[in-house]
This record gives C-alpha cells, structure tokens and sequence, in this order.
C-alpha cells in the first residue's frame, strides 16, 4: 500500500465525515429552530379585545366575560375562546381578572353572596377586588389592563396568565 | 408433520436465510438460577405485556382518533359510540395505562427489595428508571389526549407550574404549549410525544433493558449474608446457573406466562365491567364549573401542591422531583454492593414503606379533596334539625347568614360542607363570642376577612347564632 493511496482513503474518510456532519447540520438547525420556534414571540402576543358594550356589566357587580384569543390557528376550535372576570366597580372604574388561579391556574368561581372568588382545585380564595383571601395563591388574581372605546370595555390579553408573565 | 410438510420446508427455507430461529432459541433457553423461577419474579414481564397490549390497542385509536383541537373531543365520542368496538380499545386501552403504572411500580419495589440494583446490574436499574419517567410520561400526556376540561386545566396546572422556573419560566411554558395560550397547537404537540416521540424511546430503552438482563443475567434470589463483592459476584453467579441453572423457557417462563395472561385477561375485564373513561365534559374554557382531576397517578402531587405551606411551594415543586429522580438514579452507586437480602436491609425496607404510605395517604386525600370548598353546599346542605330547634329569631337570621355567605363551603355543619375549616358543631365551646366576631370580621388562620361583606346587624346575627353551636 503506497504512501498516496493512504491519504486518500483518509481524505475520503475524512470527507464523509465532514459530508455527513454538514448534511446534519443542514437538516438539524432548522430543526431546532422549528421546535424553539413556539417559544420565541414575534410580537408581545398581546392585543386589544372587545369584551362588549360597558351598559352589560351593572355597577357593583362581577360577571364572566368571553372573548377569543387574538393568536389562534384555524383548529382551535373551543379551546380558543378565554374567559375573564368583569367586575364593574362604578361609572368607567372597572377590575377585569383572570379566572386562572394564581396558584395552579385552575378556574375560579365568582360567589357574590360571599364577596369572594374560589378555586376549586387547591382551594385558593380571593376577595372581590382580586386580593389574596386565603389558601395556597402566591398573589392576587391575574389582571387585565383596560380600556374603554366607544362605550365598548376593551382588554389587552393574548396568553395564559402565569406567575413568570402576568397579562 | 412429515420433515417434507409445506409448513416444515417454508420454516427451514426462512431459517436457512434469517438464521432468527437459532438466535430466538438461544436467548429463550439461556440459563437461570433455579430461585428466580419465582412468582415474584413475573413483574417485569407483566409490564412488557401490558406494553404490547398498549401499543397495539394505541395503534386501533390512532386509525379513528383525530388530533385536532376542535375534532378530538368529537372523534373520542364517536369511538365510545359509534365505531364497532371502539368503546372496548378506549376501556382497555386506559384500563392498560392504570395497570401499567401500577405493575411497573410493584416491579420496581421487588427488584429494589431483592437488591437487583446492585453490582453488576447499575445500569439495569437506571435504564429501568427511565422507562417509568417515560411510562408516567405516557400516563400524563395520554391523558392531554382525551380533551377534555381535565385535560384542558391539567394543562393549565402543567403551565403554572413551568412557569415557576426562574428565568425560564415563560420560554417553558410556550414551549409546552406550543403557543401563547392551551389551544390547537398544544394538543398537535402532545399527540406527537404520545404516539411517536416517547414510545420511541421506550422501545429502544425496553431493549436495551432486555440485553442487560440477559448479558448479566437475572438476579438470583437474594440469600441472607450471601453480599455482592466486585472481585468474586460474577463467577459465583456464572458457578451458580452452570451447576444450578435452568433454561429461561420453559422452566422459570412458565409463570411468566401465566402473569401475563392473568393482567391481560384482567385489564379485559376491568374494561367490560367499568367501560372507557371519559371524555369529561367539553373543553371549553369558558365552562369554568369544573372541578380538573388528574388520573390517579398524579392524584399524590396533585395533594401535595394543596398541602404544601405557600413559601416552599415554587422550591419544592421545581426542586423536589430532580432530588426524587436524582436519588433513583443514585441508587445503585450509593449501595452498589453488601447484602441484598431485605432481611438484612431495613433501612431499605423502610424507606419503601415510608414512600408506599406517604404517595398512597396523598392519593387518597386527592380523592376526597379535604381542602377544596364545598361549592354547593350553601344551597345543598340541609342545617341540621336540632341547630334550628328553639332558636330564637335573631339565631336563626344567623342561620340563614351562615348558610347565605356560603361559610359551609368551607365550615361543615352536622357532618355536611367543606373540610377546609374546623367544623362548626360545638364552636360555641372553642370560642367566645368576641372571638367569634375577631375572626369573622378579620379572618385569618387560612380563612378570608368577612368584615366588608356582612353589614353589623349580619355579623351579630351570625355569631349569636354560632354561639348556640353546642354538643
């Protein structure tokens, strides 16, 4: 076996190696930006939603509230719908939450004879302003920013409230 | 059959090219010790059973089921009540998944109780830890797949609790839902984990679990003061099966096969008699009148995340189970080599009680769910006779306020209502009526402030009426 064949056994190795570990690279780093990709926000998310008209939510009172999620694909189907909680304090003053529990994220029920907000989960409860009552819920209720337009209540939301981003 | 038979040359002329009859036979009639042709010793391929049991009934519901966020709770009750047998693969297939996990478990505590982790079998033991992450990976993201509201607020709990890791909480969460919020795209992604991505790794795992046993060999029925030693284990195990030893099948096969057939023929049953599970409810997320469970796998964490004081919750959540898994996988370094008899072992012998009573007393709290308000019973429950009896009309404009601000929710009266707080029966003897007043004004000790929510004449009725609880 001549010196010349050796290298070129080791330069086709080499090369295959080399081809390979290319064409990996090739496939591979789109693959990991297609998987990252759903954590990487082109936007905030985040965008004004109509909840309705202010006269549907009377003083002094707390309703539930739907709107569809402003990010959403065609197959969401129910899943893209959100609820809050409206809480119509008086005139334009008004406290939209979240109905995730602070704590886990479970759904919270609106008791007005009580004042309170419970969750059925873990048994989180909060006072009718939001605030912390009692169990496990490290704060209050999640809040939406508001606004309101043309006699319409408008939130910002656009993602499931959590501790590590609150709406 | 004659040597010449159609059946006889089609085998010798397959056999003659893939040479796997050879192969097959050697791997079913390697030796094992005598001792381990055991009852105790048919968990793990009980597990396998239901494995395959589980794959092939996963591949019938796959042909129907559709992995679409506004089709799957539809193609699920089209399965429960349409398709021909459909019903029959959904029932076996979850009653499988309970079985699984639960066989596995008992597979992993009887290899631990006969010291089967240690030398020379390490790496046994930490593929076989894998494969229960991956089988309670399976349980979890099995049951995203039934879309239901459970399925829609476990998710919900999944994101809360990612969301907890420090930095990275927000990246995990949308990597875990594929998007800003629990929708279409975070059930495509768990589909894809359920039936491609983790079976895949179980399988290859499985494999490579099987080499391992069959490369070291089965452990041997563990024999008080007979200690594993680095130097001399594996020629007395080899002296051992070549002396001692029978072929795997069929002397110590035989109850292997009749466990398998017993969890099988199981599993049929339990399907027949109790049906499919589920769908619960439609996953809306505006239908918020629920009340999310997980399977009972994760009925303990889902105990413990209620139990926990509030301060060590984010710590223990994200911290616990690392330190779990990572004391599994630690295992067989820690005690790689001593006696193996749990005869000798009672430290090991009691962290396993210890872990059986604490995860089995946490699941069944997750069953009754102590710390969650009553919802109904302000309406529901009936205030006990002998409370109204020759009460006074203040007393009983006090019954009704207890009743009304739904303090049942979290008060029982009589044995009905919520077990957060104390039961109220014979309250009138723990506390004065000042007290009663602090504490229904002020709240505190876990339960909310009333003081803005009952006008004075409401709190006076109420602790007058409290007042009367008595024996």
């Amino acid at each position: 076996m001549t010196p010349v064949s050796q290298s070129r056994r080791g330069f086709l190795f080499k090369l295959g190696l080399g081809l390979n570990v290319l064409g990996a690279a090739l496939v591979g780093v789109p693959v990991v930006g297609y998987i990252f990709g759903a954590a990487r926000r082109r936007t905030d998310g985040q965008a004004w939603i109509p909840l309705g008209p202010v006269n549907g939510f009377p003083a002094g009172q707390t309703r539930l509230a739907t709107y569809e999620n402003p990010v959403r694909v065609a197959w969401d189907g129910a899943t893209a719908k959100v609820a809050c909680w409206v809480r119509r304090i008086e005139g334009e003053r008004f406290q939209v939450f979240a109905v995730n529990c602070a704590h886990l994220g479970c759904p919270v029920r609106w008791f007005p004879q009580s004042r309170l907000f419970m969750c059925p989960c873990h048994g989180g409860a909060y006072y009718e302003d939001g605030s912390r009552a009692s169990g496990p819920p490290p704060r209050g209720l999640f809040e939406y920013e508001y606004r309101i337009n043309d006699g319409a209540l408008w939130v910002r939301g656009g993602q499931l409230p959590t501790l590590s981003r609150p709406v | 059959m004659s040597d010449s038979g159609p059946v006889r040359s089609t085998l010798r002329w397959l056999e003659e090219r893939t040479g796997l009859g050879d192969a097959a036979g050697l791997v079913l009639e390697h030796p094992v010790p005598r001792s381990t042709a055991s009852w105790w010793y048919v968990f793990g391929s009980a597990t396998l059973a239901l494995f395959v049991l589980q794959i092939a009934t996963g591949i019938c519901l796959a042909l129907v089921y559709v992995p679409s966020a506004d089709g799957a709770y539809q193609s699920l009750l089209y399965l429960n009540f349409q398709a021909p047998f459909g019903w029959f693969l959904r029932a076996v297939h979850f009653w499988g998944s309970n079985a699984m996990v639960a066989i596995m478990t008992l597979h992993m505590i009887q290899v631990f109780l006969f010291g089967a982790h240690k030398y020379p079998r390490e790496l046994t033991w930490i593929v076989g830890v894998f494969l229960f992450l991956c089988t309670l990976g399976m349980a979890f993201t099995g049951q995203i797949l039934r879309w239901d509201q459970d399925a829609y607020w476990g998710l919900g709990i999944g994101a809360s609790i990612a969301s907890r890791a420090p930095g990275v909480g927000d990246t995990l969460v949308q990597l875990l839902l594929g998007g800003p919020i629990i929708a279409g795209r975070t059930l495509s992604r768990f589909f894809a984990v359920h039936v491609f991505l983790v079976p895949g790794i179980l399988i290859g795992m499985i494999g490579l679990h099987l080499w391992l046993v069959l490369r070291i060999g089965i452990n041997e029925w563990p024999m008080p003061g007979r200690v594993v030693n680095r130097e001399t284990y594996r020629r007395k195990y080899d002296d051992e099966v070549h002396k001692d030893g029978v072929a795997f099948f069929p002397h110590a096969a035989r109850k292997d096969m009749v466990a398998c057939g017993i969890v099988v023929i199981a599993v049929v049953l339990c399907a027949v008699l109790f049906g499919p599970f589920g769908p619960h409810g439609v996953p809306d997320p505006t239908l918020i009148d629920t009340a999310p469970k997980p399977d009972f796998y994760f009925l303990a964490l889902y105990a413990l995340f209620a139990l926990l004081p509030p301060w060590t919750e984010t710590v223990v959540i994200l911290v616990g189970p690392l330190v779990a898994i990572g004391a599994l996988f630690l295992v067989p370094f820690l005690a790689g080599t001593g006696e193996k008899s749990w005869t000798r072992r009672p430290v090991s012998v009691l962290v396993v009680v210890v872990i059986v009573l604490t995860v089995a007393t946490l699941a069944g709290l997750g069953v009754t769910v102590p710390w969650s308000p009553k919802m109904e019973a302000w309406t529901a429950a009936a205030t006990p006779v002998r409370y109204v009896k020759g009460r006074t009309p203040l007393e009983l404009q006090g019954a009704l306020v207890l009743q009304n601000k739904q303090c049942r929710a979290c008060h029982s009266l009589g044995g009905e209502g919520g077990k957060r707080g104390p039961a109220l029966d014979g309250i009138a003897t723990r506390q004065t009526r000042d007290q009663l007043i602090r504490q229904v004004l002020q709240g505190g000790g876990n339960m909310p402030a009333y003081g803005k929510n009952l006008s004075p004449a409401e709190v006076n009725a109420l602790v007058a009426f409290m007042a009367t609880l008595r024996p």
